[in-house]
């Protein structure tokens, strides 16, 4: 067991400044209207730096920044462009506990997951992106003898990445590697609930990338994050975050007639068909610990499994014994290695959680456990703790139906596979889902018949580069993880070139 | 586009969507910062289940959203139009909105964020006879 120091404090490993800038054309950046923010660590409630409050000068002397740079850096060779996406996954992993801990700090999770998933996961990014880049071949079509169509990858310029606070450096991993990979530049506006951490990234990698490349505003969304994503002077917009956001960015897009990428969340199904409890073996281990991922970054992951499908012959039996583990998350200091669920990121977020253990209640669910807030106490008393819940109820409810991003599950019965599918589709949303069985022939039918872009087939939450993620349904548009998402931010120019000598005829 | 009307029970008219003195008190700041204003809930992931306050027009609304109602507040000229999804709105309209506010840090480009506060939704289930009332049943 460790605990660690809060930022700033002896013997941690990191300390954050007292105020954090733009970084804008490879330089730290005042902002133009001179204001800034006040960030609170959800750990304890106490503002612990402040950020750069970022408007629309910001983002247009930004995207000077990038479009000065966006010319040189995609012409770079794909051989230089992948070593230093190699460099910035070294200098990650070389600073591993500092950016762990600088993380927990930001938005409130365990430390524990920061250690072991956030960032090792944001190392492997780099390294994925610039090993696909490498492997990237255009295509030749052979149209007749003398006809070849040639078709080169061409980035597409200066793109805008609007980032979420869940996750807020492996969020903007997963959107930066494949852009940066693609050749090209990037405004990115982080999340203004967590803009610290990716703060402390930059000044570890700044020195890697030529000035412009990357450029980060910061600021509220209605400020700073609409005149990026409004912007004519971006070629595409990259945001994950909720469906009104998403539909008004697809709108601006619509002006400018760009592209998008839109990750926007669910309420994704996990589904135990019976043979799971034919034997209380490792298998059955994994399927309850499978259950209790719910609690996983305290609820707010958008493939949270916040949908638990439990076959009836099975439902008390296997509700009981994913009660109990449930029951046996430590939840406490984030700092602590040994705690598993931490702080929720925000205070509103903390608020939204409460209202909806409020109308889970009004519209009759059970609640088997927690159902609360948790009061810690000393320095934690300030932070934003729930108890991990579980709602026995009805797929109709508004608890099964709308995304709580908390550490909340709700239970319901299947009689039979038909039944389970019928339930696990219906929903608005269609990000993930789980499957768990014995039988190979169920999973699998199971896992193609739920409509959602990743079905977790007897595992959750793995999230590694080379498996594509995305969204069927309200979920959004796009597939991240994967070097399809190169093309994402690629152009495809096709030279049609002819070798013939011989004139058409038609004139 | 499906405009939705006030159902009614005993007289009285039964609303969809109602505003705390909280909300009603923003309302009026912001409205003074931004001009007229509209809300549309949101759902999804991060900010979702919120609702997403804008300069009224700035989301276009369209044959897949329902207009829940209008929010009258003192002191403004216009009412506030309230909206959201038509699939979203299947799984809601059995209960009724309160729009309220709260401390925080809120996000989405809606225009209260950078005041500190975060608008909240508060819901109420309908009774059985406001339910049919308004329809549903």
């Amino acid at each position: 067991m460790t605990i660690f120091a809060a930022p700033g404090q002896d013997g941690s490993p990191v300390t954050y400044k007292s105020r954090y800038e733009h970084f804008i054309g490879g330089e730290w950046v005042p902002p133009a209207k001179g204001g800034y923010f006040e960030n609170p660590t959800p750990v304890t409630g106490e503002n612990f730096t402040e950020i750069a409050r970022g408007t629309a000068d910001d983002v247009e002397r930004a995207l000077d920044a990038a479009h000065g740079a966006a010319p040189g850096w995609g012409r770079t060779s794909p051989a230089d462009r992948a070593n230093i996406l190699n460099k910035i996954a070294d200098r990650i992993e070389a600073n591993l506990e500092l950016l762990a801990v600088a993380e927990t700090w930001d938005n409130g999770k365990a430390v524990r997951e920061t250690l072991a998933a956030d960032l090792p996961l944001a190392v492997d990014h780099f390294r994925y992106f610039a090993g696909a880049l490498r492997a990237q071949e255009g295509s030749v079509s052979v149209v007749d003898d003398d006809t070849i169509a040639y078709h080169f990858h061409e980035p597409l310029g200066v793109v805008g990445q609007i980032i979420p606070w869940n996750f807020p450096i492996l969020m903007a991993t997963w959107k930066l590697a494949p852009a940066l990979a693609a050749g090209n530049a990037v405004v990115l506006k982080p999340a203004e609930q967590t803009p610290a951490s990716i703060h402390v990234l930059l000044e570890l990698i700044a020195d890697l990338l030529p000035p412009g490349v990357l450029n980060v505003v910061n600021g509220f969304g209605v400020e700073a994050g609409k005149p990026l994503a409004s912007s004519n002077r971006v070629a595409k917009v990259a945001f994950t975050g909720e469906t009104t956001t998403g539909r008004l960015i697809m709108q601006y897009a619509s002006e400018n007639i760009i592209p998008v990428t839109l990750e926007l969340g669910g309420k994704s199904p996990n589904v135990f068909f019976d043979d799971v409890a034919a034997a209380k073996d490792e298998f059955y281990d994994k399927a309850l610990e499978g259950f209790t991922l719910f609690a996983l970054n305290q609820g707010e992951v958008c493939t949270c499994p916040s949908r638990a499908l439990i076959q009836s012959s099975i439902y008390d039996q296997f509700l009981g014994d994913a009660t109990a583990r449930t029951q046996a998350i430590k939840q406490g200091n984030p700092l602590d290695t040994d705690t598993m669920m931490g702080a929720q990121a925000s205070n509103d977020q903390y608020e939204k959680i409460l209202a909806y253990l409020d109308i889970g209640r009004a519209e009759g669910a059970k609640v088997l456990t927690g159902g609360a807030r948790a009061e810690l106490e000393g320095d934690l008393a300030g932070g934003y703790y729930i108890q991990p819940t579980i709602f026995e109820g009805d797929n109709k409810m508004r608890i099964f139906q709308e995304e709580i991003f908390g550490p909340v599950v709700s239970v319901t019965r299947f009689d039979d596979y038909a039944d389970a599918m019928k339930i696990a589709n219906d929903t608005l949303y269609g990000l993930g889902a789980g499957v768990w069985s014995r039988d190979i022939n169920t999973a699998y039918r199971a896992g193609r018949e739920i409509q959602a872009g990743r079905v977790w087939t007897n595992c959750y939450h793995a999230y590694p580069a080379h498996a594509a993620f995305g969204g069927y349904k309200n979920s959004g548009i796009g597939r991240e993880n994967h070097k399809m998402m190169l093309d994402h931010y690629q152009q495809t120019k096709n030279l049609l070139v002819s070798y013939s000598p011989s004139k058409l005829g038609f004139f | 586009m499906v405009v939705e009307r006030p159902g009614r029970w005993g007289g009285e008219a039964i609303e969809r969507v109602l505003l705390t003195d909280e909300a009603a008190e923003l309302l009026r700041r912001l409205t003074a910062m931004h001009g007229p204003l509209m809300f549309h809930q949101s759902g999804g992931c991060c900010d979702g289940s919120s609702p997403m306050c804008y300069p009224d027009g700035e989301f276009r609304t369209g044959s897949a959203d329902v207009h829940l109602g209008d929010l009258v507040v003192d002191g403004l000229d216009q009412p506030i139009a309230f909206w959201m999804s038509a699939n979203q709105y299947e799984y809601w309209k059995h209960t009724q909105l309160t729009v309220d506010v709260v401390k925080g840090r809120g996000s989405g480009f809606s225009v209260e964020a950078p005041e500190g506060v975060r608008f909240l939704i508060r819901s109420r289930l309908f009774t059985d006879q406001e339910y049919a009332s308004l329809g549903f049943l």
